[in-house]
């Protein structure tokens, strides 16, 4: 796989809350540790975060309440000025924009879904929609027509004229996903967007949602809390606690190569098979008798069923459709039991 | 808090200081007299004379006072001119219809809108905020005010209404809009605010009066000043209780300043909005007496007037018509308020503005109706009925049988208690009383609230005014206890009983609604002139937060621990005196504030009944136009208050902690 270039980069950002807050920072030496901070009456929401997040991938921030998740997305959209760091949004400097730029930025590259969908409780959804649109000046029979559009991307179709205390929860949230693609945005920033949805809607809001990615191809910034969200979704996931980020990879590596008791922690309630690939589990090729193909970027637990009629070995296609090892049942049921 | 007070001193030494303190006291108060005067009498030479200062100051304003690019009168000419040209629009809409010419020879070119037309539009706008009960209710009040031959002032007084509401809530709304956009700006009004909310009204009358002038404009703009306040307090709130996702959006989707708060902030924060915005409209109507002083006219003219007369028939009559049009104004805002989204609207321009069709066809048929039958333009003159003759004839009965017994309890009251009160307070040394308002200051909230209260109250004697404050101090005082006694008991029989606290909510809203110049008149009417009527008043005015507080406190007590006591085997008396009373202290201190503030606004009122405080000095200041003292006065009675107002708070607040209901903030 080649990777794609970098939509966004962060480098050393800093986040502190509290009265001359730079001021203490720099009095601090630029790179202060908790305790420092809290002796100076900072609250640390984000600390030393270097993170990159290319084009076209959907990058997960994990952490407990209060890790600072919210506080890292506001700096990312500048919602919030950083203390400190760097960010660059494709290449230029962010934190350099001039505010007439930034509303340039934000009307046009990025968007953003809330917990709570913030929906306007005095518009319709169509307002709603429209509204980021009607914003930028665009007239009314063009907003409205794009508007359609994301209501119907989103199945709210007929909806259009209801208010928002009209809707449940989960439709609420389509709106605010409909809302959040009308400007058809570059990064896509979703702060925790299930999480005030009980479990059974989570779980379709997910599908639909990677149904949409499959589809848009968005860059994707997504927060959670919820481990078993992020693996769903994730093509990378950074973990954070107490405003710093702990570990960045994929699922796999996090799950195999936990980089402290705190990930490992996370990492525990998930069956590896779910998480792990095709890829590294298999065998140097060669040697044995195969008795099927499968694709090497399959989780052990979708390769799994094609053992159970008496298969020992699969033989694993790569990515440009050559084989490049075997699959071994006993592997995969070493794996599966668990160690 | 504890404060400073407990980590510095001991209890013992505590104690020690207060026997060391009273004992002081006492002999100052009983001994001082010939050895220190001036503890007594404020030294006339030591006198601040802050009203001169304040006198000649606003005389610089008016005559040398220039911004550079304007003077200080062409800002007031400017100011006036705002106000009066739609004041004048309206009021040729609803009164005197468009004229051409000045002044007895003015010609009507057309006619005002008839009383038909008025009572219809009122009609519609109920029907179209809250359906059909509303239009009923709306129509009704305004019939009422027609029935009774109160049309020509009510319109009068609702012109200025109209248009003191609107600028109002712009101005208020302007300025919690840039409280809120900016730090500076709220830390600058805050003070200026809650100052303005203590602050008599009568003592801003008197430099609107300098510097507009008797007349419409003047009492429209002393409205609009005393009923922005609360607006811009609503406005700060709700604007602050927009969730922050809200504000969050608005950036991320790229608004511009102004689209966050006209798109984003305001619409959202539109529930909160209209709460201020009724809130204006009563605060205007309960100034419509009080402007009549600067020359509003209208309804409010006609009651001063009858209470100059003592005819209490007419005044109770244009009084009652106030009350009509609060009552249609506070219920019109409301439906307003309690509305939400947009009705279903119909096809075409006609389908989507049925109100304002129906209200033009209303106007044209009623226009052409009114010129061809007068009776349809003006309420006949034949068809008025009037209850004047009869209240006074109410009034008379009762005085002609019962006027032996009002007398006797009159001067029982009288005698027994307001007059040795009131003689208890004036004999006190002013320098003992500043020194005890200090140390209750320090006890209760450490040394800030001790140099607050010592402070202020030392100002008061300084501005030689201390013998006038005394007897606001005693009437206040006095009229609070009064209806603390009325108002808790009802509150205690009242919070347990749904059914019946519902009723009780009903009458207290009700009161609380009307003018306070309402509760004045059947006072004078059984009473006549004098500290007592004006006590009576105040009781009647201030009586419902009392019950209020009582009430609510009393509901909010846990209901588990109720539960546990009586589970300990408590008698109901057991209940109530040792557990419900107690957790409802700290709310039931609340209250007793209240009282004092509503009692010390309605007091400042009754100086219009000849009590010889300070609202005396305000309004003899009025009369005179005398800046200086009337604003010197009218900062002394915002002084009382507010020393009521930090203490109580203080004492409530340690109350609570005692309680265990807060944590103490070191
Ligand atoms: N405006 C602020 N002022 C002071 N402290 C703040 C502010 N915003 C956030 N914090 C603090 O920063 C820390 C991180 O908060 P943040 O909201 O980013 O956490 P989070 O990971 O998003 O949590 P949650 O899952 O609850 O949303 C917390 O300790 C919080 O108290
Ligand atoms: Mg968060």
């Amino acid at each position: 796989m080649t990777l794609s270039p970098p939509k966004l980069v962060c480098s050393n950002v800093w986040k502190l809350f509290g009265a001359r807050a730079s001021e203490k920072f720099a009095a601090m030496g630029h790179a202060p540790s908790l305790e420092q901070i809290r002796a100076n009456g900072l609250v640390s929401a984000v600390r030393n975060v270097n993170i990159e997040v290319r084009t076209g991938e959907i990058f997960v921030i994990m952490g407990l309440s209060g890790s600072g998740k919210s506080t890292l997305v506001r700096c990312l959209s500048r919602l919030i000025e950083p203390t400190a760091g760097e960010i660059l949004f494709n290449g230029e400097n962010l934190l350099a924009a001039s505010n007439a730029q930034m509303v340039e930025i934000r009307r046009h590259k990025m968007s953003m879904v809330f917990q709570h969908f913030a929906l306007l409780p005095h518009q319709s959804v169509l307002e709603n929609v429209a509204f980021p649109l009607d914003v930028q000046g665009m007239g009314r029979t063009e907003r409205e027509a794009r508007a359609r559009e994301m209501i119907a991307l989103v199945g709210l179709e007929g909806r259009e004229e209801s208010f928002p205390r009209q809707l449940s929860g989960g439709q609420q949230q389509r709106v605010g996903i409909a809302r959040s693609l009308a400007t058809q945005p570059e990064l896509w920033f979703l702060d925790e967007p299930f999480s005030a949805l009980d479990p059974l809607i989570r779980r379709e809001m997910q599908d639909e949602f990677m149904r949409l990615q499959s589809a848009l191809k968005k860059t994707i910034v997504f927060i959670t809390h919820d481990f078993d969200e992020s693996i769903r979704l994730a093509d990378r996931i950074a973990i954070m606690k107490d405003g710093e980020v702990v570990q960045c990879g994929t699922a796999e590596e996090i799950v195999l190569n936990p980089a402290s008791d705190y990930v490992r922690e996370f990492a525990r309630a998930v069956p590896k098979a779910k998480v792990v690939r095709v890829s590294t589990l298999m065998a140097a090729p060669g040697g044995r008798e195969t008795q099927g193909d499968i694709a090497s970027d399959k989780t052990i637990a979708e390769a799994a069923p094609r053992f159970r009629q008496g298969a020992t070995a699969l033989r694993v296609i790569g990515d440009g459709g050559r084989p490049v090892g075997h699959l071994l049942r006993d592997d995969v049921v070493a794996l599966m039991l668990g160690d | 808090m504890p404060g400073p007070t407990s980590s510095t001193f001991g209890p013992w030494s505590r104690r020690l200081i207060l026997v060391v303190f009273v004992l002081a006291f006492i002999t100052l108060w009983q001994t001082g007299r010939g050895a220190l005067p001036w503890a007594f009498e404020y030294p006339k030479g030591a006198e601040l004379p802050l009203a001169r200062w304040i006198g000649q100051f606003t005389k610089w304003l008016l005559n040398e006072a220039t911004f550079g690019l304007f003077t200080f009168s062409q800002l007031t000419r400017f100011i006036s001119s705002v106000i009066d040209l739609p004041y004048r629009v309206v009021l040729s809409l609803l009164s005197t219809g468009f004229l051409s010419g000045r002044g007895s020879a003015a010609i009507q070119l057309t006619p005002s809108l008839s009383y038909l037309t008025v009572i219809g539009l009122v009609a519609l706008i109920g029907h179209h905020a809250g359906g059909r009960r509303l239009a009923l209710l709306s129509a009704a009040c305004l019939a009422f005010v027609a029935v009774f031959g109160q049309w020509s002032s009510a319109m009068v007084t609702l012109a200025s209404i109209v248009v003191a509401v609107p600028l109002g809530v712009a101005g208020g709304g302007l300025l919690g809009i840039l409280a809120y956009r900016h730090r500076w700006v709220e830390r600058l009004i805050g003070p200026i605010l809650d100052l303005m909310q203590t602050i008599p009204v009568f003592a801003y009358l008197v430099p609107i009066l300098f510097l507009f002038g008797f007349g419409p404009t003047a009492a429209v703009l002393a409205t609009i000043i005393f009923a922005m306040p609360p607006m811009t307090r609503v406005t700060l709130l709700a604007l602050r209780r927009v969730p922050g996702e809200l504000t969050d959006l608005g950036q991320i989707i790229g608004c511009t300043r102004a689209q966050m708060t006209w798109r984003v902030l305001v619409p959202t924060a539109k529930d909160g909005l209209m709460v201020g915005v009724n809130q204006v409209i009563m605060l205007s109507l309960n100034m419509v007496i009080i402007a009549a002083m600067i020359g509003a006219g209208g309804l409010g003219f006609d009651v001063l007037a009858a209470l100059r007369r003592l005819d209490i028939g007419a005044g109770l009559e244009s009084g009652l018509a106030i009350v009509a049009l609060a009552i249609m104004l506070d219920r019109l805002s409301q439906a307003f308020a309690e509305k939400t989204g947009a009705a279903p609207a119909g096809p075409g321009w006609t389908g989507r503005h049925p109100y304002l069709l129906a209200g033009l066809a209303l106007i044209v048929v009623a226009g052409f109706g009114g010129l061809v039958v007068p009776a349809l333009q003006t309420y006949p003159a034949g068809a008025v009925l009037t209850t004047g003759t009869f209240w006074s004839r109410v009034v008379e009965w009762i005085n002609v049988n019962y006027f032996d017994d009002i007398e006797a309890v009159k001067n029982a009251l009288l005698l027994g208690v307001l007059v040795p009160f009131k003689r208890l307070l004036l004999d006190l040394p002013w320098l003992g009383v500043v020194a005890a308002l200090g140390l209750l200051g320090w006890r209760l909230g450490g040394l800030r609230l001790a140099l607050l209260a010592g402070g202020l109250s030392f100002l008061i004697a300084a501005l030689g005014l201390w013998e006038k404050a005394m007897i606001t101090v005693y009437l206040c005082g006095i009229s609070t206890v009064v209806a603390m006694l009325i108002g808790m008991p009802i509150g205690i029989i009242a919070a347990e009983r749904r059914g019946l606290w519902r009723w009780v909510q009903v009458v207290i809203d009700t009161l609380q609604t009307l003018p306070s110049f309402v509760y004045l008149m059947p006072a004078v009417m059984l009473f006549r002139v004098g500290d007592f009527t004006a006590m009576i008043a105040v009781v009647a005015f201030a009586v419902a937060p009392a019950i209020r507080y009582t009430a609510l406190g009393l509901q909010g007590v846990d209901p588990n621990l109720i539960e546990a006591g009586r589970s300990m085997g408590c008698t109901p008396w057991q209940l109530l005196t040792r557990i419900k009373l107690r957790l409802a202290l700290p709310e039931m201190m609340l209250g007793l504030n209240q009282t004092i503030m509503f009692a010390l606004s309605m007091l400042v009122i009754t100086a219009l009944v000849g009590t010889r405080d300070l609202g005396q000095e305000v309004y003899i200041a009025l009369t005179k136009a005398d800046t200086g003292k009337g604003l010197a006065a009218g900062l002394c009675v915002a002084f009382i208050a507010i020393i009521a107002d930090r203490l109580i708070g203080a004492a409530a607040a340690r109350a609570r902690v005692r309680l265990g209901l807060a944590e103490a903030v070191s």
